[in-house]
C-alpha cells in the first residue's frame, strides 16, 4: 500500500478521499438530521444533467456541473422552503427526467478517483474551506434550524436565507462528491456514513466528526479494493505475457 | 387591569383560499394565564403561530408589547407543539435549552458561561437539572416536555406561548406541568394551546374558544355557551361529559 503513494495518481486519490471526507461529515450530517436524502439526490442527477449539458455545450466540466447543481438546488429550495415534503416528490421526479445515462460519461456514473487531477484538488480545498467556513459561522444557526425550525424562526435566526445556503453547500458538495465517487454512490456516501454516526454522537458537532471519519474509512477501504484489483490486474497480464 | 400586551386586530388568515381565522380579535394582559381551545384544525395553533410572528395575517393587525411580533421576540419564550421533534436527533439536553438563549449573528462565538449557568438554573426551575447531559431521545415525553418549558424560560420572557404542552403525557404528568406553569404566572404571562378542557379549567385565569372565530372569556369557567361556540362541528354531551352541571373556580 505505502508504495502505492510513490505515484502521484495514488496520492492524488488519497487526497481527494480525505477532502471528500470532510464534505461527507459535515453536509452528509445535515442532509440526515433535516432529511433532505432525496432532495440531496435530485440534486445529484441535476448535477449529472450538468455534466451532459457541460459536454453538450463545450464548457468546462466544472462550470457546468457546478453551475447547473447550485441552480436546481436554489429552485428546489424556493419550491421546498414551505412544504418540505415536496421536495422528496421533486427529488424523484427530476430523477425520473434524468435524460438516458450517455456511454461518454460512465466515468461520472462511477468516479474516477484514480484519475483526478492536481488541479481538482485545489477546486475540492477551496470549497471544502468554503464549507467549513460557512458551517462554522453560523453553527448555532445551523443546530437550532435542524432541530426545531419554528422556534429558530422565532429566536431571529434567518431561516430562508440558512436553508439556501445549506441546499447550496449540498450542491457543491454533490458535484465534487460525483468526480470522486460518481453519481451512483453519492447519496450512499453522503447518508451511510452519518446514519451510522448518529446513533453514537452525543452532539451535531461530534456526529460530523464520527461521519468524517467513518467515510474516511470508506474511502480508504475502496481505494484499498481499487489497489488490490489494479495490483491482480498487472499480476493477470504479467502471467498472459 | 393590567396593561394589554397583546392585541390582535381584526384578524383574518387563509389556508388554500379557506378562511382558518376570521374577524378575530383578542386582547391579552400582563399577567393573565390564557388558554386557547378550540377542536383540532379550529386555528389555535395558527393563532399562536400569528402572534409568535411565524405567519402573517392577511388582513388585520397584530401587535406584541406594541411592535410586530417579529421586533419584539426578544421578550417571547415558545414552545412548539411536541409531534415535530426528531427523536433520533443528536442532542444533549443543556445544549436544546442553550437554544433558547440563541441571538441572530452570534456567528461562531460559543455560549457564554454566564449563558450556561442561566441553562442550568433554567433546567433546576422544571426540575430537569440531573439530565442535563442526557441526549434529549432518550427521555420520556413528559421530561422532554419540561426541557422544552426550560428552553422557553431561559432568556426570561415576559411572555411565554406553549403550544399543547399536555400531548403524549399522562395525567399525573400534565398536572404537575400546570403546576409548573402556573407557579410561572406569578412572574410571567402565558398564552396555551389545549384541546383539554379538564386539566385547563382549574389551572388557567382565562379562555379564549378558538373556532374560526374567537370568543374570549375572562374567567376560566366553562360554560355550555362556550363549549358549544367552541365545538359547532360536534354535540356538547360528547365533548363535556356533563360539564354544564360542573361549576369552576372562578379567578379574582
Amino acid at each position: 500500500m505505502l508504495e502505492a503513494l510513490q505515484f502521484e495518481f495514488m496520492r492524488n486519490a488519497l487526497l481527494a478521499g480525505l477532502l471528500t471526507s470532510i464534505a461527507c461529515g459535515v453536509i452528509g450530517t445535515f442532509i440526515v438530521v433535516n432529511r433532505l436524502v432525496f432532495l440531496s439526490g435530485g440534486i445529484a442527477h441535476a448535477a449529472y444533467g450538468g455534466i451532459g449539458l457541460a459536454f453538450f455545450f463545450g464548457l468546462p466540466y466544472v462550470a457546468g456541473t457546478l453551475g447547473f447543481a447550485l441552480l436546481v438546488a436554489m429552485v428546489m429550495a424556493a419550491v421546498t422552503l414551505k412544504a418540505r415534503p415536496v421536495g422528496m416528490a421533486l427529488g424523484v421526479i427530476l430523477l425520473d427526467l434524468t435524460p438516458g445515462y450517455n456511454v461518454d460519461l460512465m466515468s461520472f456514473l462511477f468516479g474516477s478517483i484514480l484519475t483526478v487531477p492536481t488541479t481538482d484538488l485545489w477546486l475540492m480545498l477551496v470549497l471544502n474551506g468554503m464549507i467549513l467556513l460557512a458551517v462554522a459561522c453560523y453553527y448555532n444557526d445551523f443546530l437550532a434550524l435542524s432541530y426545531d425550525e419554528d422556534f429558530a424562526q422565532v429566536r431571529g435566526v434567518r431561516v430562508k436565507f440558512l436553508y439556501f445556503l445549506l441546499l447550496a453547500m449540498v450542491a457543491l458538495s454533490v458535484v465534487m462528491i460525483i468526480r470522486i465517487v460518481g453519481l451512483i454512490l453519492v447519496i450512499a456516501l453522503l447518508t451511510i456514513p452519518p446514519y451510522i454516526a448518529e446513533k453514537y454522537a452525543g452532539s451535531l458537532k461530534k456526529m460530523m466528526f464520527l461521519t468524517s471519519g467513518a467515510t474516511i474509512i470508506m474511502v480508504a477501504g475502496v481505494c484499498f479494493f481499487i489497489s488490490l484489483l489494479v495490483e491482480f490486474l498487472k499480476a493477470k497480464r504479467f502471467f498472459s505475457a | 387591569m393590567n396593561e394589554p400586551i397583546i392585541e390582535v386586530k381584526d384578524v383574518w388568515f387563509f389556508y388554500n383560499g379557506i378562511p382558518v381565522l376570521q374577524e378575530v380579535n383578542l386582547t391579552v394582559r400582563r399577567g393573565d394565564f390564557v388558554a386557547l381551545l378550540g377542536p383540532n384544525g379550529g386555528g389555535k395553533t395558527t393563532l399562536l403561530k400569528l402572534m409568535l410572528g411565524l405567519l402573517k395575517p392577511e388582513r388585520g393587525a397584530i401587535l406584541v408589547f406594541g411592535e410586530s411580533p417579529r421586533e419584539s421576540s426578544h421578550r417571547i419564550g415558545y414552545m412548539p407543539q411536541h409531534l415535530h421533534f426528531n427523536q433520533s436527533f443528536p442532542i444533549s439536553v443543556l445544549d436544546v435549552v442553550l437554544m433558547g438563549k440563541l441571538r441572530p449573528g452570534l456567528g461562531w462565538s460559543r455560549y457564554s458561561q454566564k449563558d450556561k449557568m442561566a441553562a442550568q438554573q433554567a433546567l433546576e426551575r422544571v426540575e430537569m437539572e440531573e439530565f442535563a447531559n442526557r441526549r434529549v431521545g432518550e427521555l420520556s415525553g413528559g421530561q422532554q416536555q419540561r426541557v422544552f418549558i426550560a428552553r422557553a424560560l431561559v432568556d426570561e420572557p415576559e411572555v411565554l406561548f406553549l403550544d399543547e404542552p399536555t400531548t403524549s403525557v399522562d395525567t399525573k404528568h400534565q398536572t404537575d406541568l400546570f403546576d409548573i406553569l402556573k407557579e410561572l404566572n406569578k412572574t410571567v404571562t402565558i398564552i396555551v394551546v389545549s384541546h383539554d378542557i379538564g386539566i385547563v379549567s382549574s389551572h388557567v385565569k382565562s379562555v379564549a374558544c378558538v373556532n374560526q372565530q374567537v370568543f374570549h372569556h375572562d374567567d376560566a369557567e366553562i360554560k355550555e355557551e362556550m363549549i358549544e361556540l367552541a365545538y359547532q362541528c360536534c354535540p356538547v354531551d360528547i365533548v363535556a361529559h356533563g360539564l354544564p352541571h360542573r361549576v369552576l373556580q372562578t379567578h379574582e
